[in-house]
């Protein structure tokens, strides 16, 4: 082709056109661009075809989780605790969704969300291909949502968490988060052992999230072990309703109750005032989730006496008709003054359980060598944890020996200078209850015989029980914690709260601790009750009757043989 | 392409058959039935199956065979005489879209006409080369510089009436079909250049006229990855079914890209992608033969065209053809910024094939009403 053909343009001159130059170049153009057009289908196809290839199972093919069952927790008897019911959740894709607006309007009002923070969410996620809407809805409310028909909304099954005993066993059992993960309580100690394994699946998804089609398991889902617990429904029940009444009932600040088996360590009912609903924990400050009867610590007080009075008898230093010498209702020991309520005179030790006397408790614990003092609390499982593996249980403290003042070693013999969980307590009393072994509490069922480690003789721990029946006489301090047709064996105790700077004149924590059938001791029991502010206070007349009702109870439910009755009983 | 230049000069002879009664060119009348046929088979894999979607396409497609041949009636001596005209109602009418068209899609292009929803820049897609080869066809060739601003003048004002819409890809199609009037009428290579030069001046300047989502797309073409959810997700998808499809591509109906929703605008727009996916490389390369096929015969068509005006119509026609097919599949395949320009002929959708379908009826008046002549 020549100059003149291809550029026919640069001639001046205005002669008739050659057209065949521009023609040419017209044809070459489409081709190269044909052949451009080609070559980069060849290398898209054939050439990256692999990489592509991948690219498109990578956006099509998903793993799928499937979830798992959470176990079950369940009462020594099978009846649940916390169950998994299957749910719905509502999700949606907002990079398909658009702003349908009655779509959305009525996704809101069946979902029960406001339509404003719904439209700003999505247009601020409008990039995301995932966000949850609501999650564990009822299974109905789901597929009314998604009768709706908006555009990229998709359900995905759950599991939700539910406690049919609601506030009753609530910090006993914990709650999860809304994924299935123990957050508090058994739910969390046992979590190892409740949670299944998800499964997984690969499945064909679509653009909208949709799954086409599936591919087989990957991994079947491992649904978590059950869980059986020591407690007891019925008496869980019962020892809420009437710790509930009593903290009503004195305004007090909070409550424990603690029901153990004597001769297992099984823990039968465990509860506390002030709970929450786990199944609906909005609005829900902290403090209400503790589990207070294994977290919160007092002074045991006057309870303690017993111990005190057991390991003089363990000692060879007294005998049950030794007597102390009270007068004149105080004493003065290592800089302080312990105080009774009156000048008792001369008593034995069964009258210094019966009235509560400081100074007799503070004279016998003295005349004992600090650690054989120290080695019967410390055998009682004061100072360490229960291993009931409880999240957050507190030790309690119990000062070693060797930095014992004369005033602190006093002191100790009536229940200050240590400190004690609720559940410490009970196990402890266990110990009088179960001819003198002792059992570590569990909050799981025990189906093996437990053997027990011994921590006083059976001899003196009958004696020990004669004398705590006196407290629960007419004449002692006790007196409402009797129980018709029942003998029972127990000690109030009347606590001063510590202060910053000495103990409280009108903060108090009442009481009261026991076992029952005294004769053949089943059940232990320890209530308390912290400040109580409606007039009474002692624990003698704020926590002995919580313990005779819930006591009388569950002797009723459990069909315990009465050993207390009289011939007018019988006919 | 070959093929193409071998049925036409083989029979000269000039029995009257029905096709020549109806003015109808059968090289050409059989590439684009094929293409359409083609188009139909993958769109109905595209929209996953919907009978009712192909049957309104088909309807379309009727309508459009229709009108090429309503068109091929009318003899070229005509269309030269109704050119300004045509021109001047499509101004009044974009100007009238202007004011009180319709919004759809946040720009506004259709007129309602009550019965018929309509829109103008379509129809300039053939009207500004007639008028342009009206106007340079009224002066020996090749044309004066003077000629030649006036020329420009004809495609500008409608250009930028459609620019104002805004619709950027059909201006720049329309501009494209003046401006190929302009080439083949001999326009001389220094103002080409010259041109092309002041052109690229302009460019940031025009860069800073056009609208956000005009520039996102340029930006996007330059590094789709770089927003892989936004507004770079349509090439990476197409992309992706593109180059999955392989040699002989994942079967009809089985391409999973396409079918499971990932591609975006599949039926319409990106329909080139279904295709890849579908058939591969083969289906590929036998649609890009097809419209080779088209495009050389409606050059051959303007090669034979007996005037000036009817030569530069044709050939400007055909051209513009042929930018619809580069710059879709340009943009498919990742080689072009993403436009909204349908595949000609297969993608789902109405007004262009009407337009498209309206040109070739002109080149096959323009080649039968010659033979016409000479008989």
């Amino acid at each position: 082709m020549s100059k003149q053909g291809i550029f026919p343009g640069w001639r001046s001159a205005r002669t008739p056109l050659e057209y065949a130059g521009r023609r040419r170049f017209v044809l070459l153009g489409l081709l190269s661009v044909v052949f451009a057009l080609s070559w980069r289908a060849v290398e898209l196809h054939v050439i990256d075809g692999e990489f592509y290839r991948s690219e498109g199972d990578a956006r099509q093919i998903r793993a799928l989780t499937i979830p798992s069952h959470r176990g079950v927790i369940s009462d020594r008897n099978g009846e649940p605790l916390a169950i998994s019911t299957p749910v719905k959740s509502v999700w949606i894709n907002p990079q398909v969704s658009g702003m349908d607006p009655v779509g959305l309007d009525q996704v809101a009002q069946l979902l029960d969300l406001r339509l404003e923070p719904l439209r700003s969410m999505l247009q601020k996620r409008a990039q995301k291909s995932f966000v949850y809407l609501k999650r564990q809805v009822s299974p109905e409310l789901a597929e009314q949502v998604a009768q709706i028909g908006v555009t990229g909304l998709g359900l995905s099954r759950e599991y939700r968490r539910f406690y049919p005993s609601g506030e009753v066993s609530a910090h006993l059992i914990g709650f999860t988060d809304i994924d299935h993960r123990g957050q508090e309580g058994l739910e969390r100690a046992y979590d190892h052992q409740l949670r299944g394994e998800d499964g997984s699946a690969r499945v064909v998804r679509d653009g909208a999230r949709r799954v086409i089609a599936h591919m087989g398991h990957d991994r079947a889902p491992r649904d978590g072990g059950n869980l059986t617990l020591s407690i007891d429904r019925r008496l869980q029940y019962l020892a809420y309703r009437e710790l509930k009444s009593a903290v009503i009932e004195h305004q007090a600040r909070s409550g424990s109750a603690v029901l153990m088996d004597a001769h297992t360590g099984e823990v039968l009912a465990m509860v506390n005032q002030p709970a929450y609903n786990p199944n609906s924990r909005k609005n829900l400050k902290g403090n209400r989730y503790r589990n207070r009867a294994v977290t919160d610590v007092f002074e045991p007080g006057s309870t303690v006496k017993p111990f005190v009075i057991a390991s003089g008898l363990e000692s060879g230093q007294y005998y049950p008709h030794s007597k102390i010498d009270t007068t004149p209702g105080q004493w003065q020991v290592g800089g302080g003054t312990i105080r009774d309520h009156r000048d008792y005179g001369v008593m034995d030790l069964g009258l210094i359980l019966s009235k509560s006397s400081n100074i007799g408790a503070a004279k016998i614990a003295s005349s004992m060598a600090p650690e054989t003092l120290w080695a019967a609390f410390a055998g009682l499982g004061f100072g360490v944890p229960t291993n009931s593996g409880y999240p957050g249980e507190s030790a309690g403290v119990l000062p070693d020996f060797s930095n014992w003042q004369p005033l602190d070693h006093a002191t100790l013999g009536f229940g200050y200078g240590l400190s004690t969980t609720a559940l410490q307590l009970a196990q402890a009393y266990s110990v009088l209850a179960a001819d003198g072994y002792r059992h570590l509490p569990s909050v799981v069922r025990v189906d093996q015989p437990v053997e027990g480690q011994q921590v006083f003789s059976a001899a003196t721990v009958l004696e020990v029980t004669t004398m705590l029946e006196g407290v629960v006489s007419e004449e002692g301090t006790g007196r409402l914690a009797q129980i018709p047709g029942y003998r029972v064996a127990g000690k109030t105790g009347t606590v001063r709260k510590a202060e910053l700077g000495g103990y409280s004149d009108d903060r108090y924590v009442a009481l009261f601790a026991g076992y029952a059938p005294a004769s053949a001791p089943r059940l232990v029991l320890v209530v308390v009750v912290d400040e109580p502010s409606a007039d009474v206070y002692y624990g003698g007349q704020v926590a002995a009757p919580v313990f005779a009702r819930i006591m009388g109870g569950a002797l009723r439910l459990l069909d315990i043989s009465p050993d207390a009755l009289s011939l007018r009983d019988i006919s | 392409m070959g093929m193409s230049f071998s049925t036409a000069d083989g029979p000269q002879t000039h029995e009257r058959g029905l096709l020549e009664g109806l003015h109808l060119d059968l090289p050409l009348l059989l590439g684009l039935l094929f293409v359409c046929g083609m188009g139909i088979i993958v769109l109905y894999s595209a929209s996953g199956g919907d009978n009712a979607l192909l049957l309104k396409q088909c309807i379309r497609i009727g309508i459009a065979f229709s009108v090429m041949v309503v068109v091929a009636q009318i003899p070229p001596h005509a269309l030269l005489r109704w050119a300004p005209w045509f021109f001047l109602c499509g101004i009044v009418l974009l100007l009238t879209v202007l004011w009180l068209g319709h919004t759809g899609k946040g720009a506004q292009r259709w007129l309602d006409l009550g019965f018929v929803r309509f829109q103008p820049s379509e129809m300039m897609k053939i009207v500004v080369p007639m008028m342009t080869a009206w106007y340079l066809s009224r002066a020996p060739l090749p044309p004066r510089f003077a000629q030649l601003l006036i020329a420009s003048l004809i495609i500008l004002v409608p250009v930028l009436l459609i620019a104002r819409q805004p619709d950027l890809g059909t201006s720049l199609l329309v501009a494209c079909a003046g401006g190929f009037v302009l080439f083949l009428s001999g326009m001389s290579w220094r103002l080409i250049l010259a041109l092309g030069a002041v052109l690229s001046a302009l460019a940031p300047v025009i860069w800073y006229r056009m609208l956000d989502y005009q520039k996102q797309r340029v930006l996007t073409f330059l590094n789709p990855e770089s927003d892989p959810l936004g507004s770079g997700y349509h090439i990476i998808q197409s992309k992706i079914a593109l180059g999955s499809g392989g040699l002989y591509g994942k079967g009809w109906m089985n391409g999973t890209q396409a079918q499971l929703e990932f591609l975006p605008e599949r039926s319409t727009d990106f329909i080139f992608a279904v295709l890849g996916e579908e058939f591969g490389l083969n289906g590929i390369l036998i649609l890009l033969a097809a419209y080779l096929f088209i495009v050389m015969r409606g050059m051959y068509l303007a090669t034979r065209a007996q005037t000036t005006f009817s030569r530069l119509l044709a050939g400007s026609l055909t051209l513009t053809f042929f930018v619809y097919v580069f710059v879709n599949t340009g943009m498919v395949s990742g080689l072009l910024p993403v436009v909204g320009v349908p595949l000609p002929l297969v993608s789902y959708g109405g007004t262009s094939i009407v337009t498209l379908m309206a040109g070739f009826g002109i080149l096959m008046s323009i080649h039968t009403h010659r033979k016409l002549l000479h008989a």
